[in-house]
């Protein structure tokens, strides 16, 4: 696009942040009182809404009930008015079903599913409002719904995406960055371990630069773990104020 | 005709109203308990790497040498001997299973029962083999997290307003109006059809309105926290203990109450 600069030459992205800056974090454990566990999140301006239902029993066909483990079942959608053009997308469609799976995918890695043998645990999450970094905000918001729900993690999943822009690795990219089409990056990290539960990347990156777009996205998914630490730790210390001893 | 409507008000965060710090260990996921090896581990805990290491957000909980998290809020998870409140939803349909119940329990029905086995997936397994459990009659249902039922040694209870409660484990609470005659001697379920008295349902109105404040402002439910905010409420209408000033004060009353008792 001729005239953006994603990286100007004193270091200032777009929207004034420095290359290894996340956007302003904000974040809400107990929305809803009715589902087990829920959680609203807001990266910048993306907004994400996550719920999640169980461990309980599996609905419709037993059959699919695995004797060892729980079922982690996903779902994602994203509203009507979630980005510039209002637009209707129906609900199984290709990209809430891939974004479904990496969600399961991610979350089958860090809940401690042998802890409830044929049951079921349902995660939906809503995009409210998309402004790049969906899939980053769609996991950390599950992840609080989860913990909410009090169901058992390994450990926090905190993601973060991140790009590569003028020979510098950009972390939680905008929609104005991801629009730009560049190499873009979507990691989910278990932050105590460091171990990876999703890594997705659909661009050409040449492979000299991988490592230092990884550190980038680790060192954004890990400051993105202080900040729902924090909420975390905020949100215990009130319930368990009001509930006395 | 006049109608009351609110607007939507930013929540304030309940614990500045009662202004305590806790005491308690607080950990979420990937926190690190202990490296001591010598712990058992209980529920919301796991080994990783000679580390003991929480998997749910809560406090610690030490009795001797179990080391346990408890979760703000679970899914109940059954142990023998609790009481639970619930409804048959489906039943098994085998051919001397039906020719035994079918004059006492339906589908539909609501119960009272206590736990006998908990099976290793979680399912449990319920009795009613004793008089003071079986089909439920007429009296009112409130559903609340199962994490604010205080274990006590019995979970019915016969208040002295004038109804009674059954504080099910699995947060399922039965209020009803207390039956004239204790039944001994004939078992099974005699349906009482009669129709409840005013002053009864609107005991019964007052003390599910109660509960649900409770909840509202998370404090454990007992028969004390109960009867207690029963009382507070009394000054007020009973329709008005719906309205979040009126929920905060009353339980702040109790709350008060409760500390002076304790205190």
């Amino acid at each position: 696009m001729a005239g953006l600069e994603l990286l100007s030459d004193q270091g200032y992205r777009v929207d004034g942040r420095r290359a290894g800056e996340l956007r302003k974090i904000q974040a809400r454990m107990g929305v809803f009182a009715q589902a087990d566990g829920s959680a609203y999140i807001e990266q910048g301006n993306t907004k994400a809404l996550a719920v999640v239902y169980g461990p309980h029993e599996i609905r419709g066909s037993r059959a699919r009930a695995l004797p060892d483990r729980a079922l982690v079942n996903c779902q994602y959608s994203s509203a009507t008015f979630s980005t510039g053009e209002r637009k209707r997308r129906p609900h199984g469609d290709r990209k809430s079903c891939e974004m479904g799976l990496h969600l399961r995918q991610t979350f089958e890695a860090a809940i401690l599913t042998q802890l409830h043998p044929r049951s079921q645990i349902d995660i939906y999450v809503q995009v409210l409002q998309a402004d790049g970094g969906t899939y980053a905000a769609c996991v950390n918001a599950a992840t609080l719904a989860v913990l909410d729900a009090g169901i058992p993690m390994r450990d926090f999943v905190c993601a973060c995406s991140a790009g590569f822009v003028d020979n510098t690795a950009l972390a939680d990219l905008s929609h104005v960055e991801e629009a730009a089409g560049g190499p873009q990056l979507a990691l989910a990290l278990l932050p105590a371990s460091g171990q990876i539960a999703l890594l997705e990347m659909d661009a050409r990156l040449h492979e000299d630069h991988l490592e230092q777009v990884l550190e980038a996205a680790a060192r954004a998914a890990r400051d993105v773990h202080t900040v729902l630490d924090r909420v975390v730790r905020q949100h215990v210390r009130e319930a368990s104020i009001l509930l006395g001893d | 005709m006049a109608m009351e409507m609110r607007l939507p008000v930013a929540r304030k965060p309940l614990s500045e109203s009662v202004g305590r710090d806790t005491k308690k260990h607080l950990v979420v996921p990937g926190d690190t308990i202990t490296t001591d090896t010598g712990f058992m581990r209980g529920h919301g805990t796991y080994m990783g790497e000679e580390k003991l290491i929480a998997s749910v957000a809560g406090s610690v909980e030490r009795v001797n040498k179990l080391i346990c998290v408890k979760a703000l809020k679970t899914r109940y998870n059954g142990e023998v001997g609790d009481i639970v409140v619930g409804r048959i939803t489906e039943r098994r349909r085998s051919a001397e299973d039906e020719l035994a119940m079918r004059g006492f329990l339906q589908e539909g029905d609501l119960i009272s029962a206590e736990v006998q086995a908990v099976f290793s997936d979680g399912a449990v397994s319920l009795h009613t083999r004793s008089l003071k459990y079986g089909k439920l009659g007429q009296g009112v249902l409130v559903q609340v997290s199962p994490s604010l039922v205080k274990r006590q040694k019995t979970h019915f209870h016969d208040l002295p307003c004038g109804a009674s409660v059954i504080l099910g484990n699995n947060g399922f609470i039965w209020i009803y109006p207390t039956p004239e005659h204790k039944e001994e001697d004939t078992g099974g379920f005699t349906a009482h059809l009669e129709p409840i008295s005013l002053a009864d349902r609107e005991v019964i109105s007052r003390l599910r309105n109660c509960i649900v404040s409770l909840v509202t402002q998370r404090m454990m439910l007992y028969d004390t926290s109960i009867l207690y905010c029963y009382e507070a409420s009394l000054p007020h209408q009973i329709k008005d203990l719906l309205k979040p000033e009126i929920m905060e004060e009353v339980v702040m009353e109790t709350r008060q109450r409760l500390l002076e008792q304790e205190g």
